[in-house]
């Protein structure tokens, strides 16, 4: 997991290594301190040589201002390497989902995509920062510390001997025990987090069925066993304070009382009293590395879970792929279903279409219309390749779909979609979607023909009209005829409405048909609806009915044989048979 | 220990200090924890004093080496080392009892009070008019929960025993360091005052970015939400690679305010570590001045002791109690940066928790009754599919009305806004058992009748009378139980569908539940469901379609058995098949009852007892499905489809 995401670093591997270089300066610095330091206070003690005390006194200022360059600088590059990550965790992500299909995309929530690209991308790149800043500063502080300090203490440091595997034990410990116990509250703190959220959302039913107090009190409840929980855990990792007080005070005690006997019995031979005061202070050095280490090994098991959730992104394979040599034009928008059965899932005991054979010639217009899960939306999908079928197979001018190259067949197929969008900017801008290189007058061509063209020119600024985000400052049948020109600038073979004109009055919607007769007469026109007459007139409608074709036929045909379709026809007609 | 936050707290406005709030936020943490608190703040006064005193003894102990070392007696010098480490060997034992005891009650006592907070925001929430939650983002009401909630955990975990603890370490370290010398504790402080100076330049220059970085979190989220949403539309136009070039330049500006951000707040601490360094040095170097230029030494020892001049034995202990004040004075400025942010974060918490209630002074009840044959009216506690509005007057008599569903508005206005009125004098008779229908256009005021029914709103002129009682005077909780609502946006809760169903009423059994779904024509799919009515819901339902979440808030309004209906578009997804199915049983359901409709779609309007017809705020045409159409007017023409309703 960490290999994979390691990848994304790529041109900040640079400043992460020289973070490390420059840390390292800084650390190599930090353990020769206590050294000066010492011999400062020697110097002081020894006798007041002004002049040596100043020597040294320099040097250590020099050190300091090196080490502040170092740290300076590693400041700098960490940061860069650090959001310099971030940035290509982003980037990769958001390349990873562009490249998904319809299968993949079906898989992840919106919402929890745009977590994994923004929260989770944070914790990973403070969990990458703390690492390279500490990763190699408490490992070799710890080593530095220990080195020194046997040369300096030499037999006392055999303090550390004991002291370091008690303290490494008892940290561990702590991690152990605590991180399970994280990693389930949060979880529980995520689902608490969750049913808020849903509270504040359904605030009308919550008060529609005057169930406060239920909602109080399953709260109270689900919140108290968190905060048991919490506690639980938070109280394990509170042991890591004392445990390492314990340890420091155990390694002071010993110098002390070992090192002034030493001091003392040798007369200042083996050990002088600067020395003394340096194995304190490294002491100190050691078992902090230890507690930063500790730290860091916390922080990174507790990114761990952001990481699984980019890793799941990074990991999903696109399901439809580009085949090798692709064809690259469409003949014409003639469309086969040859014996097809297709299932979201290969795992799903249902299929969504059973045994659809079904053949639309080019340039005919074909009603859809069918109940909720019908499959109506899963048949016309498989025409622009969103989903591949499971058996059989669907050929769009006489070659199978998965033959030709993506862009190709979907610049040729136009497909408006059900839950459709139009994206922040101005109409011109969402228009051209369909072509980039489309011409002021194709575009307005194009919303004459989705009967858009008249509202567009009512607005103050035209075709320049900005669209807030999720187009909310547009009405519903404005943002379905738009959905649609933005649709015809494709000029394409086959196009595909996919209940989108549900929000148009029928009038209009009679005028865009119309239209597309008189206009578009050679491209193939898909339409489902809800509404009979949006199809009635259609070449040829298709009668769906839980994942089957159960009539084929124009409108006076069906309503001679098929059950669904009379009955679809009087609910909607008031109960008035005759047109 | 909190979860990895990153610094993603949101910087609304320039956090400052707020001392009240402070102040509100101990007193709760006093009421909580009368007897835990002080005992908390001892055992940290006593680890902070123990932390601060034994570097006394290390020094002395140090210093009688000095003295002992030349002469090689270790005989002699233990008589006087060996008790002076035996007193710091106690002094070890008690910090270590303090510190394990504070950092135990510290945790307790911070999720104790962070749930404490939690619950109350949530109870407190409960309570607020829905004007609140329309009228503030949801994402904004969820950050108290989250954002805000985890900076006062910080405050309070973090921040409060630091800064205690620092504080009484810096005035003890203050005292024994002027025991020592005066001049050398002016040069330390003179360096503290660099330090803080520096800190809060280099911590303005962070929190300058760290607020850019936010509004770019900010803009990048929108971002992506907006690529995500439409990441369908995305392919069918296989537009993925101009998305990417849009996403790579907001990307770009969010990486190069937060390498700022963070560059800066990396900065601080090389950067104030080193003065310390430094400062080090000088003090040295002025000890070392003082004493070779024999200036009489000021200090509090020599108060007592006479006035005499520097010697070593002062200095080096000094040295160290120079780097131990310059540490501690590092961790306070660390800290406030958390404290403002944590009592920014709590400010936002209270704000919440003072929202003004909803206020319910009803006093009329809704009871299940029995009605004997002569019409008399009885109180029961089971339920009879009768229910009687509970009246108790002023002097003490009870009467009971039966509730019949008769909903009467008179020349009600109203206005979410001063000044821009939804409703004009709007006048609706829903009389016992009929279907009253409002069709119109987007914004015309169809929801807002019903808000104003069940008391979401209050109306500003006219009234509105239930079964003849000013609805004014029935317990809101009450009125909204006699009113089944079925709302547009559905709004499922996780957990199984058939405990989404009984959220209708709790007491409901699995067999009235499946009953419920039954009529409203949700049994069918929700059998096929892989684990039927024992299916998890999550995220709001998104493992259903529209049309099936809508089926099952119908079931969960049928449910609750309620003597009023109102369903706002509540069959919107539907196909108009399964639609006549879930009217032919809801029809049975209300079969004598009163049901309020709202749709955009005439063919689930057309059946209804009365329509009317509303244009901004206004009725402008009413009757039923046939008389409208003889009227030829705005019905008429939305009948025939020459107008469009949006």
């Amino acid at each position: 997991m960490i290999k994979k995401l390691a990848r994304s670093i790529r041109e900040y591997k640079k400043p992460s290594i020289l973070t490390l270089v420059f840390i390292m300066g800084e650390v190599i610095i930090e353990c020769f301190l206590p050294f000066i330091t010492a011999n400062l206070v020697n110097q002081i003690k020894a006798g007041i040589d002004l002049n040596d005390i100043l020597k040294t006194g320099i040097i250590l200022a020099i050190s300091a201002i090196v080490s502040l360059c170092c740290g300076g600088a590693a400041a700098y590059t960490c940061a860069k390497a650090s959001a310099g990550f971030a940035k290509n965790l982003r980037h990769d992500l958001f390349t990873r989902v562009q490249s998904y299909s319809f299968q993949n995309i079906d898989k992840f929530s919106s919402s929890s995509l745009v977590t994994r690209l923004t929260t989770d991308v944070t914790y990973v790149q403070m969990a990458y920062m703390m690492l390279i800043r500490t990763a190699i500063r408490s490992p070799m502080m710890f080593v530095f510390s220990i080195t020194m300090a046997y040369i300096m203490g030499g037999s006392l440091a055999t303090t550390f001997v004991v002291v370091v595997p008690v303290l490494i034990f008892g940290l561990l410990m702590v991690a152990r025990n605590a991180m399970p116990a994280f990693r389930r509250v949060f979880k529980k703190y995520d689902r608490l987090n969750e049913s808020i959220e849903e509270n504040v959302r359904a605030m009308r039913v919550v008060k529609g069925f005057s169930r406060e107090e239920y909602e109080k009190k399953k709260f109270n409840a689900a919140a108290e066993d968190i905060c048991k929980d919490f506690t639980k855990a938070e109280r394990i990792v509170a042991l890591n304070g004392p445990i390492m007080q314990v340890c420091l005070y155990f390694n002071m005690v010993f110098v002390l009382i070992v090192g002034s006997k030493l001091t003392i019995e040798s007369m200042g031979q083996t050990i002088d009293v600067g020395q003394i005061s340096a194995m304190l202070t490294y002491g100190m050095q050691i078992l902090m590395s230890l507690m930063m280490l500790s730290m860091i090994y916390v922080m990174i098991t507790m990114s761990m879970e952001s990481m699984k959730r980019i890793c799941d992104v990074l990991d999903e394979i696109p399901v439809i792929h580009n085949p090798e040599n692709p064809v690259l034009t469409v003949a014409d928008g003639s469309i086969d279903f040859n014996n097809v059965n297709f299932k979201y899932n290969k795992k799903a005991k249902k299929s969504a279409l059973s045994d659809v054979d079904l053949h639309i010639k080019s340039g005919m217009t074909v009603g859809v219309i069918g109940g909720t899960g019908s499959s109506k939306t899963s048949l016309v999908q498989l025409i622009p390749r969103l989903y591949d079928v499971t058996d059989g197979s669907v050929m769009v001018g006489g070659v199978d779909v998965r033959d030709y190259d993506i862009k190709t067949l979907r610049d040729s197929v136009a497909m408006v979609l059900q839950k459709n969008l139009l994206f922040s900017g101005t109409i011109k801008d969402n228009l051209r979607w369909g072509n980039e290189n489309a011409t002021d007058e194709e575009i307005v061509e194009a919303c004459r023909l989705a009967q858009a063209d008249d509202f567009v020119q009512g607005f103050p600024d035209g075709y320049d009209t900005y669209i807030e985000q999720g187009g909310t400052n547009v009405s519903g049948g404005q943002k379905q005829r738009l959905c649609i020109a933005r649709a015809l600038l494709k000029k394409p073979k086959i196009l595909i409405l996919d209940d989108s004109t549900s929000a148009v009055d029928t009038k209009t919607d009679a005028y865009i048909r119309a239209g597309f007769k008189k206009f578009i007469p050679e491209t193939t026109k898909i339409i489902i609806a809800q509404r009979v007459s949006s199809v009635q007139d259609a070449d040829m409608i298709i009668v769906m009915d839980n994942g089957k074709i159960t009539a084929v036929g124009n409108h006076n045909e069906l309503l001679e044989n098929s059950e669904i379709y009379r009955e679809v026809f009087a609910q909607q007609t008031g109960g008035a048979e005759n047109e | 220990m909190s979860k990895p936050q990153g610094k993603t707290m949101p910087v609304r406005e320039k956090p400052k200090f707020k001392p009240d709030t402070l102040k509100r936020v101990l007193k709760m943490l006093i009421s909580f924890y009368p007897v835990l608190l002080p005992v908390t703040a001892v055992c940290i006064i006593f680890s902070s004093l123990t932390a601060a005193a034994p570097a006394i003894f290390q020094q002395q102990v140090i210093a009688d080496i000095g003295k002992f070392y030349k002469s090689g007696d270790w005989s002699a010098a233990s008589e006087v080392i060996i008790p002076k480490v035996l007193i710091l060997v106690c002094l070890y034992v008690v910090s270590i009892v303090a510190i394990t005891l504070y950092n135990q009650l510290m945790v307790i006592m911070t999720q104790g009070f962070l749930n404490k907070m939690r619950c109350k925001l949530f109870e407190g929430m409960q309570n607020l008019p829905i004007k609140y939650f329309d009228t503030n983002k949801h994402g904004d009401i969820m950050s108290h929960y989250t954002n805000d909630i985890d900076t006062m955990r910080e405050l309070i975990s973090r921040s409060i025993p630091t800064l205690l603890q620092a504080s009484i370490i810096v005035i003890t370290v203050l005292c024994i360091m002027l025991y020592y010398s005066l001049w050398m504790t002016l040069v330390v402080l003179l360096g503290v005052l660099l330090m803080t100076f520096v800190s809060k330049k280099v911590g303005g220059g962070s929190a300058k970015y760290f607020m850019r970085q936010q509004k770019a979190i900010g803009k990048t989220e929108g971002f992506v939400q907006e690529m995500m949403n439409g990441q369908k539309v995305i392919k069918v136009f296989c537009h993925e690679k101009e998305c990417q070039e849009d996403f790579d330049r907001v990307n770009e500006e969010l990486f190069n305010d937060s390498f700022r951000a963070h560059a800066f707040a990396n900065c601080l601490g090389p950067i104030i570590n080193n003065i310390g360094n430094i400062l080090y040095v000088v003090v040295a170097m002025v000890g070392g001045i003082l004493i070779t230029t024999q200036v009489p030494n000021i200090s509090v020892s020599s108060i007592i002791g006479g006035i005499t001049v520097l010697t070593i034995d002062k200095v080096v202990p000094f040295l160290n109690m120079s780097k131990q004040f310059t540490g501690n004075i590092n961790q306070v400025t660390q800290q406030i940066n958390t404290v403002v942010m944590g009592l920014a974060g709590a400010d936002r918490v209270f704000e919440l928790m003072d929202q003004k209630p909803e206020v319910d002074d009803g006093y009329v009840t809704l009871v299940n009754c029995a009605i004997d044959a002569d019409g008399n009216i009885t109180e029961t506690k089971e339920r009879t599919h009768h229910w009687a509005w509970k009246h108790p007057h002023g002097d003490g008599t009870l009467t009971y009305t039966e509730l019949k569903g008769d909903v009467r508005m008179v020349g009600v206005d109203f206005a979410y806004e001063e000044g821009k009125d939804v409703l004009h004098d709007v006048s609706v008779y829903a009389e016992p058992g009929q279907k009253v229908a409002f069709v119109g256009a987007t914004g015309a005021g169809k929801t807002t009748i019903t808000n104003l029914i069940n008391r979401y709103y209050d109306i500003a002129d006219g009234k509105i009378r239930y079964d003849g009682i000013n609805i004014n005077k029935i317990k809101k909780s009450d009125l909204r139980r006699s009113l089944g609502i079925v709302l547009q946006e559905t709004n499922l809760f996780s957990g199984t569908v058939m405990d989404n169903i009984r959220y209708g009423r709790l007491d409901a059994t699995d067999e009235e539940c499946i009953e419920a779904a039954r009529l409203a024509g949700a049994d069918d799919f929700i059998t096929r469901l892989p684990n039927g009515y024992q299916t998890e819901l999550a995220n709001n339902g998104s493992n259903l379609s529209q049309g099936q979440r809508q089926l099952i808030a119908i079931a969960r309004a049928a449910v609750a058995d309620p003597p009023v209906m109102i369903l706002d578009e509540a069959t919107s997804s539907i196909d108009t098949r399964t639609e006549a199915i879930v009217q032919r049983g809801m029809d049975k359901l209300m079969e004598g009852r009163t049901v309020f409709v709202i749709a955009h779609r005439l063919s689930t309007v057309m059946n209804s007892d009365v329509i009317m017809v509303l244009d901004k705020g206004r009725i402008i045409e009413r009757g039923s499905h046939e008389s409208l159409i003889a009227e030829k007017g705005t019905y008429y023409q939305l009948y025939t489809g020459a107008f469009e309703l949006e």
